[in-house]
């Protein structure tokens, strides 16, 4: 077999594009049609990523792209029990749309109760009539170089959520974006198989929304989910955007989000890892307009050979904004993790206020963490601060909690709790941080201390 | 209810003892005191005792309650009834107070088979002894001694042995930091556990806590070693000569 180089791994992927082109949703519009090629050419030309590429330093993913996946069909089939029970406690009553394997399900979501001047569609409809909110926002937001599996997304994207916010909306509820993935399975083998989920978020001015992201994944089975999510933050608007990445065991997930914050806007996300093979996911966001506040913070926890990336960009391209990063990271056996947060500060850009945080806590000697943190500031008057740490579980907390005759397995996941708390509390929303510190603690094989400090704190 | 005998014990991975062979027997009612100067082991005594890492024991026995204390782990030491208050109370971010007490309270109930206390259930139980400690609630929703002041973390640590009520209590150092308010609330709790079923050690470097807390039997420890041991009035020696007084080779 020939050497594979960057550029040959990804013929495969240019060959499937051109096989399936023809009936992507949007096909034969000139303007998508260019989007898509742009995108397979840009792909072609820049390869997908190795040891050198530096971006991806810290995470390999030749092993992924050696795979080729076979773009995800749409797919009708019902749910398995356990996905079906995870997406219920999930969603409850609030309303979802549900992905699978990239397309919308209608059966499986519910969309009332949002509220005036909330519209959501999906992408398959908005790319099949030309809508115009797609012609003049997607793809526009900012350029996905150095982002493969971006330009795999924008080449190969067939279905996702639009979310249209009219000027000064206000969403009436929280809306659930849940992404399931699912093995598809021929003749009893499993088909690796992609899935290009691609949304679009346009907050009017001064409107307001909460949006809680999931990914699900059910059974073994190489699954590939290269999400990309546009959105934009207009003039005083206010969107809260929560995601939990708990895919199956064998799932890989790579996924990004590029956003744009107009003056005084305010964007507020926090991302929880809990699963998945291997997974990275990107944020890149511009403070385009002056006093904008944007915070992108998270929390991830990987055991077994698992692989998480956390890759961060925040650039301050006018005055007067905040930003703020808060991550912190738990790993297990030989689990390995990249946490890159990167803020850029403009030369226009005066008065900026910039924070990062990252820490991981190692509860294995071979478990690791890559951290690079990066400050590039052109402005002269700004406050910007970063700190990364690494260390071990405190031997003298771990002591104190059994000298009271607590079992060493229950301290230690009450310190682990702990540790991660702290950056959960950035979570604005109180019914998510809830949510997400439980997940963190059935995670971590407990489920009890979780709810018992929640209602602990209620009662006293 | 303790009986150490010969106990022998130095830093892990140090080539010498701490400890050269402690001989100390402790019955159900009483309350021993250890006084002794700086580096004679007293912190080392406490820390074996409550099977803290880092020390190893080179020789020796101690038998709590019928059991080779040595040979189990803190937290089976902790439900066996031995408790420690510690000189420095551990910090523990994130960590509510309650939270905290009533996983230990509860994992107590569950080794002894009783059920488990739900929050409402412990808070009422809790409530009950905090007032006696002058413990706010808000102190108790605040993270393990966090931000605590010396005398809060002291009286948070008689308040853990209230509610694990230990058959025996270490006190290691327990009036250090601690103003003459503070010294009395927390040798009222003390005192409040007494009872003929129960024995406290006090280790302290100074005479003024067994003013409070009034013990049956003084021992002096010096050089790893147990050099006197007398009644109350050997404190109020220790304190009119200064340890160089009864220990020569202390000063």
């Amino acid at each position: 077999m020939a050497k594979s180089t960057p550029q040959s791994l990804v013929v495969p992927y240019a060959d499937a594009f051109e096989r399936v082109a023809g009936g992507l949703p949007g096909a034969g519009t000139p303007w998508i049609d260019a989007l898509r090629r742009g995108a397979v050419e840009g792909l072609r030309a820049e390869g997908f990523p190795h040891r050198k590429t530096e971006a991806w330093k810290y995470t390999d993913v030749r092993r992924v792209v050696q795979t080729v996946f076979e773009p995800a069909a749409a797919d009708d089939r019902p749910l398995p029990a356990d996905i079906a029970a995870d997406l219920a406690e999930t969603v409850g009553e609030e309303p979802a749309a549900v992905f699978v394997n990239g397309r919308f399900r209608a059966d499986l979501s519910q969309l009332d109760g949002l509220g005036k001047g909330v519209h959501v569609s999906t992408l398959a409809e908005g790319l099949a009539r030309d809508d115009g909110l797609l012609s003049s926002h997607l793809g526009q937001l900012m350029a996905i170089d150095g982002m493969p599996f971006a330009r795999l997304n924008t080449a190969l994207m067939a279905d996702g959520l639009v979310l249209r916010l009219d000027r000064g909306a206000e969403a009436a509820a929280t809306l659930h974006l849940v992404s399931i993935t699912l093995p598809v399975v021929e003749d009893g083998e499993a088909v690796p198989t992609a899935a290009y989920p691609r949304h679009l978020i346009v907050a009017g001015a001064n409107s307001r929304a909460k949006l809680v992201e999931t990914h699900l994944g059910g059974g073994e089975g190489g699954m590939l989910a290269a999400g990309l999510t546009e959105i934009s933050v207009g003039e005083g608007a206010r969107l809260a955007h929560y995601r939990h990445q708990a895919d199956s065991a064998s799932a890989t997930n790579i996924a990004a989000a590029l956003v744009r914050l107009s003056k005084d806007a305010v964007y507020e996300s926090f991302s929880l890892v809990t699963g998945a093979e291997l997974s990275r996911y990107e944020a890149h966001a511009v403070l385009d307009g002056p006093g904008a506040d944007c915070r992108i913070s998270g929390a991830y926890l990987v055991d077994g050979n698992r692989h998480a990336d956390l890759t961060i960009v925040i650039t301050h391209a006018q005055p007067d904004g905040r930003s703020r990063q808060v991550f912190k990271g738990v790993l297990d056996d030989q689990a390995r993790a990249a946490f890159q947060g990167r803020i850029e500060v403009a030369r226009e850009a005066q008065r900026t206020d910039g924070h990062q945080l990252n820490k991981a806590l190692l509860l294995s000697p071979k478990a690791e963490i890559d951290a690079k943190p990066e400050l590039e500031i052109f402005a002269d008057d700004v406050k910007c601060s970063h700190g990364a740490t690494a260390g071990r579980l405190d031997p003298q907390g771990l002591f104190y909690l059994r000298s009271r005759g607590i079992d060493e397995a229950v301290a230690r996941r009450l310190l682990v709790e702990a540790f991660v708390q702290d950056a959960i509390d950035e979570i604005e929303d109180e019914a998510v941080r809830a949510r997400f510190h439980a997940a963190v603690s059935r995670r971590l094989g407990g489920g009890e201390a979780a709810t018992l400090s929640a209602s602990e704190e209620t009662a006293a | 209810m303790l009986e150490i005998k010969d106990l022998r014990a130095r830093v892990a991975g140090e080539g010498e003892d701490i400890l050269h062979g402690i001989d100390l027997s402790l019955s159900a009612g009483e309350v021993h005191a250890i006084m002794g100067p700086n580096g004679s082991g007293k912190s080392t005594l406490s820390h074996v005792l409550a099977g803290r890492e880092g020390y190893e024991v080179t020789g020796g026995t101690v038998t709590f309650r019928g059991e080779d204390l040595l040979d189990l782990e803190p937290e089976e030491r902790s439900r066996a009834g031995l408790f420690l208050a510690f000189q420095y109370p551990i910090e523990i971010p994130g960590v509510t107070t309650t939270t905290f007490l009533r996983t230990a309270v509860n994992a107590h109930r569950k080794a002894r088979g009783e059920e488990e206390l739900d929050p409402m259930q412990f808070l009422k139980h809790l409530r009950k002894k905090t007032k006696a400690l002058a413990i706010s609630d808000e102190m108790l929703k605040r993270p393990v001694n966090v931000g605590f002041s010396g005398g809060e973390k002291k009286r948070n640590e008689i308040l853990q042995m209230a509610l694990l009520e230990p058959y025996m209590a270490v006190l290691d150092e327990t009036d250090s930091g601690l103003d003459i308010d503070a010294l009395k609330v927390v040798a009222d709790g003390v005192n409040a556990l007494r009872s003929p079923e129960r024995a406290t050690l006090v280790i302290t470097h100074y005479q003024r806590l067994l003013d409070y807390i009034v013990p049956d039997h003084v021992h002096v420890l010096a050089g790893g070693r147990i050099v006197r041991s007398g009644g109350k009035e050997l404190a109020h020696e220790l304190e009119a000569k200064g340890y160089a007084g009864i220990v020569p080779e202390a000063a």
